[in-house]
């Protein structure tokens, strides 16, 4: 299973993103690595379709498919989550559910 | 460089959604005017705007003014437009007022760096707290409410606890 973080240096949110990530991997007994690659220009961002940082793909699938398809920007990404608000980060039932 | 704590407000007259331009002077009435770098696309504003409502809302009788600034290139970052701030303000219910520094000369000036970064100046407008609003960006977390603590303090003409901490959000987005 191919597991990758884009990020961006500008955003805060990947630490969090990393430990949230490697949470629900081990909860599953999941001891895949998860690939880092830094996004650094809009150009990348753009050939990458990178929505913003952190972005989570599973198998080369986007956690969050609807916010997948956001303007590739080097920029903090927007997850909406289940109660309404927004945060930095997907939630757990995200990462969760895109495991399955 | 962020400015230090004791420094003079930066002089200002600037847009605001409210189709007004509102300058440093507007504020003289005020005992505490709270300047909070911000900006529309952020989640890590978005995750604090009810918090600043929720201030504003509660101090404002008491003498305290927040106003939220976005400084952020709107070429790299549409969603920051002046348009868009002026349909963020009214569909999210902002009660303070949320200026346009288009030309970053605020955010300059303050030496800002994140959005949302807090800056607290009291009644003769010197720097008295700088950091962040609060240390959660999950409200059901937060422990110390740095800027609440704040202005208490200078509403009580005495020093903050707590005068600097880190703001936690994104970069602004310069030119």
């Amino acid at each position: 299973m191919r597991i990758e973080i884009l990020h961006w240096e500008g955003c805060p949110s990947t630490p969090e993103a990393v430990e949230l990530l490697e949470t629900v991997l081990a909860e599953r007994g999941l001891l895949e690595p998860i690939e880092l690659h830094e996004v650094t220009t809009q150009e990348e961002a753009e050939r990458l379709r990178f929505p913003g940082s952190p972005t989570i793909r599973i198998e080369g699938r986007d956690v969050d498919p609807t916010g997948a398809q956001g303007r590739p920007s080097l920029t903090c990404r927007i997850y909406n989550l289940p109660d309404g608000r927004v945060s930095p980060v997907p939630s757990r039932q995200q990462l969760e559910e895109a495991l399955r | 460089m962020t400015i230090a704590l004791g420094t003079e407000a930066p002089l200002f007259d600037l847009p605001g959604v409210d189709g007004r331009n509102h300058s440093l002077d507007d504020y003289a009435e005020s005992d505490a005017l709270v300047l909070i770098q911000s900006c529309n696309h952020c989640p890590y504003v978005q995750a604090w705007e009810g918090r600043m409502i929720e201030l504003q809302r509660e101090l404002g009788d008491r003498g305290v003014r927040i106003v939220a600034v976005n400084s952020n290139d709107a070429d790299s970052h549409p969603e920051d437009s002046f348009e868009e701030m002026r349909a963020r303000a009214e569909r999210e219910g902002f009660n303070f007022d949320y200026l346009h520094d288009e030309p970053q000369t605020v955010a300059r000036q303050l030496g800002a760096e994140r959005t949302p970064e807090v800056f607290v100046f009291d009644r003769d407008r010197r720097l008295r707290y700088h950091g962040a609003i609060d240390d959660s960006r999950d409200e059901d977390g937060v422990s110390q409410r740095y800027l609440r603590d704040a202005l208490e303090a200078v509403l009580a003409g005495r020093d903050p606890d707590v005068t600097e901490t880190q703001a936690v959000g994104c970069t602004v987005k310069w030119k």
